[in-house]
This record gives C-alpha cells, structure tokens and sequence, in this order.
C-alpha cells in the first residue's frame, strides 16, 4: 500500500532525504477559479511537497477572518466540491506525485454522500481528506469510505489533546497527524514555536506516522523554527492573505513560498552538516 | 412545585445520555473543542445530581425567574376561534420576559462551580443575550455577546439592554451576519478561549452535551404544566404545542409528555414568506439531515452543503437548523412539525392580543396560530396546551414598522 498511496511515499522520499515538508494550503477558487491549476503547479515549482486544498464552506467556525473571507469570495464564484474536484483531476494531467489533501468541513461531503465522495476523491486524483468537524468519534463512516479507495483521512491533534485520547488518535493516524499549534483559529498570531517543543516530542514518541504542524505559521522564521520539532509546517493564513492582495496571484504564490521552502533546507543542510 | 428540578431519564433514544437522539445530535467540531465539551459533560453530570446544586437551582427559579409560571385557560380566544380549548403555560411572564432565563440560570450556576470567570453567548433577537447578561450580572462574571450585524441594526433595544446589564455585544459581520454567524463567532471564541471561558449556548442546537444540558433545564415548564393540568383539570392535554426556532422552548414543554401517548405533540416551525418562496426558517418540515453547529439534525441547505439564509418575522426563530432531539421526534412519529408563515403568526398575535390583552412574542405567536388552527378541527372539550414562549414588547417597533408607523 505504502508504494501507491502519494502521501505515504511522499513522507518516505522526504524522510529519507532528510527533509521536512512544505504544506502550502490555498481556498479552492481564491483568489481566481481561472487559475486554480496553474496555481496547484506555481505551488509545486516554489517548493511545495503536499498540497491542502481548501473546499469553500459557508459556515467555516474554525477559521479566523483571513480564510473565512476567501472562502466566501469561492462560494460567490460558484465553486462547490464537485468543482474542486474537477481542479484536482485537470492537476493530476500535469502532476502525478504532489499529493493533494482536501481540507474543508462535513457537510458538503455529506450532502455529497460519503461513499460517492469517496470513489470521487480517488478518481479525481486526490490523497487525503481532512474534515475539520469531523472528530475521530465522528469518523468511522467517512474513514470507512475513504479507506477502502485508498485516501486517507487526515486527523487533527490539539493542544486540548490528552491522556488516553492521544494513543487513541496516534493509533488512528494515517498519513499523517495535523497538530494544531494553538487552542484558537487558523490565521491567529499566537504562535509559540519554543513552547511547542516538547509537545511535539511526546507526540512523535506515539506516532507511527509523520507529524504536520498548522495555525499560525506566516513567515520562513516561524517555518523553519516549527520544522526542527516536525515533520511537516502547513502555511495557511499568509498564504491565502498574500494571494488575496496579488495583481498576479500564480507569481505571488511562488514568491511567498520560496523563501520558506530555503528556511526548510537550510535547516535539513545544517542538521545533515552540509553547508549553507 | 415538583422538587425535582432536572428532567427525569427516559428511554435511551431520546434521553442524550449519548450525546446521539437516534442518528442525530454527536460531536461535529474542531479536535480543541473536544477536552472542554468533555469537562463541561463530567461537570453537569456530576452537579446534577447534587443536593445542594439543585437546591440554589431552585430557589433562582422560584425567587429569581418566578417560577412556577401560570397556566391560562384563554377562554374569549377559545371562544371566538371554535373548537378545542386554548391554554397557555406563561413562559412571558418569566423574569426578562421569555424560557430563555430558565436555561440560563441553570448554565450560570454550572459555570460559577466549575470556576469559570468569563461567560460567551450568541444571540438572534437579542432575548437569549439579555437572559445571558442578566445571569451574569448577578454573579459578577464577564460577559460578551456575539451578534450578527444585521440582527444589531434590526434589535437595537436588547442591544442597548445587554449594554445595560454591563455586556459586551460584539457585531458579527462574516457570512450572512445573523443567528448562525453569531454562533459561529461564539466557537471560535470559545476555541481561542477554552481554558477560562463558558459557552453558554441558547438553544438545545450545538455539540453534546449542550443539546441534553439545555433541554433539561428546560424541562421544568413541561412538568410545571402537566402537574397544573392535572391538578386543576384532572386530565392530561389533548395536544401540546410550540414553537420550534433551536427548539428549546419546545423540548422544554414536550419533554414531560413524552411518554403520555395519548398528548398529541406539535412543534410550529417558521413558513416565513411561505414554504415555496423558498424564504422561510422552517428547517424541520423542508430541511435535510446535515452537519452545522457541532451537530447532526436537520438543516436547510442547498444540494452543494452550503447553509442558506432563512427569513422569519420572528428573529428568534430565523435559524436554519435546529435541535437533533427535534430531528429525531420527527423521524420517529413522536412529534409533528408543521409550517406557520409570518402572515398568519401576525394574525394570531393581534387576535390573542385583543381577546386575552396578551402581547406575545413573534416566535411564540407562531405556536399560538398552530394551536387555533388545530382547535378548529377538534371538539369544544378537547384541551390544547400551549407554550408561550416570551412576551411581545420586544417586537412593538418590528409590527408598528409591518403597518407602516415609526414609533
Ligand atoms: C420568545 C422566544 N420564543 C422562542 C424562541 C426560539 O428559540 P427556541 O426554539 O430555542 O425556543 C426565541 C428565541 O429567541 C424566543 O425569544
């Protein structure tokens, strides 16, 4: 299974090479359903390794204003999953080793149907799903479906986390394990990467799998600093910001991770004791 | 009254002891939001059953909400409509004029012994904020009200009344600027706040435990009613009604006749503008199962999942999903949801206002044309209970507007 699931052998080349992973996240449709494609692959050229892929909610209660304001700007264009999906299926074409994870909240899957969403997700070409409302004890109808066409569903950790619920969700993990880096919402400036250090070691000493680290993280300093405790950063909020303000959002895509992608390398150099 | 202040268990279907009313209800939030939805679960259980906190519980519903509230047998309404007898449990007549205080006062209480200093609330029409400050005022905790714009601008009197009572009312302008934003803004509150701060939610929506919680503090205008009835008529009502927004109002009074299969039990729901305009709130008769708010329940949303935007008369019921307890009566028969548009809840409130000189709210006037309409189909000695829910004066300015003054 390891060989063909994209998000596992992603991990596995990274690992092997000694790197951490950059996980760029956009809003599907944000800042211009033209470009979407164009956009996945500027990620891709700038140095991204996965690629979350937000499906627009009108309801995004974990989002601060930043990612709520883009997903209202995709839900004015028209965007809906089927949508998304269809963007992750052109990509593919071009692309068949970034693996992409779709980031967004239950209903519309639901409403889309959890098995048909399933066959949907693998056809179209996409490797993981995160549902943020949707809670390990919430999760075994859409884990089921996705399961069994080989997506995996990604789970979040939080801060709040504890006791036995830890080995519970480490020992659910596939792919990889999302941790949170704050009780708050995406885009918040509450980032403490020191402080976050030894959570992430007792975390890593339970897990199986690789561990991304989200909230919060804005600039190469920030990446670079999270990525000596993990395994993955996910860079949200500045991202989408970044895009929202750009006369040519793909060239500003690029732009904005290139640097971040140098703070990740740098680290992996200077840690496997090559020169800067 | 009944010493017994909390509901009393019932079958496990419907009790939420799970956190689930049959598929319905559950845990739909962000993984931050599970360790203090778990805390505040252990904290209920354990307080709920010990003497003293019941006893404070009480002694604010007797001395502080004023309860038991009255049953009114509206005789000239009856009368003049035809049919059943019309009897209505005085929930107006509560402290801060609605149920909404009943449930407050309970989570304030939860709050202050599990040492929380801050308290958080969403509110639609502003009933829910004020019962909410009003709770905190009295036990000296912070407060802050999550609004959504266009419910500050539509509300301005309990905004100005929140203020009065020393909250914090903040404008909420994501999405469509109403009810459900307001209850979004609140979980990301409570996700960026969890360790000193109590959600205190206003309906039995939400994640568990809040759909049991809220019910159960409810529950006491359904045992207050069906004790009054038997005490002063020797029998149970033929059909108990109310209206449905959250839907705590109607869990509140339903829950004490779950078991009497011979009480019809109807919940009114928002027609708005009417079922086909597609401008109603009436999440229940035309909804789908969906996720939103913690909870699987019904929903109005469009076929992509996106939330639509409702339109009542009554803010407090512009809402487009609704209590999982609710979904699961629906589903199991026990209970009936039927449409009640905002021209024949006006209706209504003029009639009650004129044969009895009640003002009702716009929310509970919807239960009271349910009510006259189902009286007309039953004979002069059947009895049908009504909840209402609040008083009217809130809504004076939005029904001088409707007839074209400004007050
Ligand atoms: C007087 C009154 N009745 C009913 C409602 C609807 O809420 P629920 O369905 O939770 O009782 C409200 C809400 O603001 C209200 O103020």
């Amino acid at each position: 299974m390891k060989g063909d699931q994209r998000i596992d052998r992603r991990f596995a080349e990274l690992a092997a090479a000694g790197r951490k992973a950059l996980i760029p996240f956009v809003t599907a449709g944000d800042p211009d359903p033209e470009q979407v494609v164009p956009l996945l692959h500027a990620l891709v050229g700038a140095g991204a390794d996965l690629i979350e892929l937000g499906v627009p909610f009108s309801d995004p209660m974990a989002d601060g204003p930043v990612i709520q304001r883009s997903s209202e700007r995709a839900l004015a264009r028209g965007v809906n999953l089927a949508q998304v999906l269809e963007w992750v299926r052109v990509f593919r074409e071009g692309d068949q080793e970034t693996p992409i994870v779709l980031m967004g909240y239950l209903n519309p899957v639901e409403c889309f149907g959890a098995a048909r969403f399933a066959r949907a997700c693998a056809s179209a070409g996409v490797d993981g799903v995160l549902l943020v409302d949707c809670p390990l004890e919430e999760s075994a109808p859409y884990r089921s479906a996705l399961d069994a066409v080989g997506v995996h569903q990604i789970l979040l950790a939080a801060p709040t986390t504890r006791g036995a619920r830890r080995e519970a969700l480490a020992r659910a993990a596939r792919g990889f394990l999302y941790y949170v880096a704050f009780a708050g919402v995406t885009g918040a400036d509450r980032l403490d990467p020191v402080a976050l250090a030894e959570e992430l070691a007792d975390w890593r000493r339970l897990l199986a799998v690789p561990l991304a680290v989200g909230f919060g993280i804005k600039t190469a300093g920030d990446a670079a600093a999270v990525a000596a405790h993990a395994d993955a950063v996910v860079v949200g909020s500045a991202l989408v910001e970044t895009l929202s303000r750009a006369d040519e959002p793909v060239a500003a895509a690029a732009a904005f991770l290139r640097p971040l992608r140098a703070a990740l390398d740098a680290r992996s150099d200077a840690a496997a004791g090559l020169p800067a | 009254m009944s010493t017994q202040v909390l509901a009393p268990e019932r079958a496990e279907s419907t009790s939420g002891e799970s956190g689930r009313f049959g598929p319905y209800g559950g845990r739909y939030v962000a993984e931050t939001l599970i360790a203090p939805l778990e805390e505040l679960w252990e904290a209920y259980l354990r307080f709920r059953d010990d003497p003293s906190f019941r006893a404070e519980l009480e002694r604010d519903l007797a001395d502080y909400v004023g309860r038991p509230s009255p049953l009114y047998h509206a005789e000239r309404l009856s009368r003049e409509n035809g049919g059943a007898q019309i009897l209505l449990k005085r929930e107006d007549l509560n402290h801060t004029g609605a149920h909404k205080i009943n449930n407050t006062v309970g989570q304030a209480l939860l709050a202050k012994r599990m040492g929380k200093r801050r308290i958080i609330a969403e509110t639609g029409a502003g009933q829910h904020g004020v019962a909410t400050a009003t709770v905190a005022a009295r036990l000296g905790l912070r407060c802050v009200v999550y609004m959504g714009a266009l419910d500050v601008e539509r509300q301005k009197p309990n905004v100005y009344r929140m203020r009065l009572l020393g909250a914090e009312v903040v404008p909420v302008e994501s999405g469509s600027k109403t009810l459900k934003d307001a209850l979004n803004e609140a979980l990301r509150d409570w996700v960026s706040n969890v360790s000193d701060t109590f959600y205190l939610i206003g309906t039995v929506a939400g994640p568990h435990p809040y759909p049991t919680i809220v019910r159960d503090f409810n529950a006491v205008i359904g045992r207050e009613a069906r004790a009054q009835m038997l005490a002063r008529f020797q029998r149970l009502p033929d059909a108990v009604v109310a209206c449905v927004g959250g839907g705590s109002n109607a869990i509140g009074i339903f829950h004490a006749f779950l078991a009497d299969e011979g009480v019809a039990l109807y919940g009114a729901e928002a027609a708005g503008e009417g079922l086909s305009t597609g401008r109603h709130a009436a999440s229940l008769v035309a909804g789908r199962p969906g996720v939103l708010h913690g909870a699987m329940s019904y929903l109005l949303c469009d076929e992509d999942g996106q939330v639509k935007e409702t339109h009542s008369i009554s803010a407090g019921l512009d809402y487009p999903g609704v209590g999982p307890e609710h979904a699961w009566l629906k589903d199991s028969g026990r209970a009936q949801y039927l449409g009640v548009s905002d021209e024949e809840a006006l209706e209504a409130f003029h009639r009650l206002a004129r044969t009895e000189g009640i003002l009702a709210a716009l929310e509970s006037s919807h239960a009271v044309a349910l009510a006259l309409r189902l009286a007309r189909e039953l004979p002069r000695d059947a009895m049908i209970l009504v909840n209402l829910s609040g008083r009217g004066d809130k809504d004076v300015n939005t029904i001088a507007r409707l007839e074209g003054l400004v007050l």
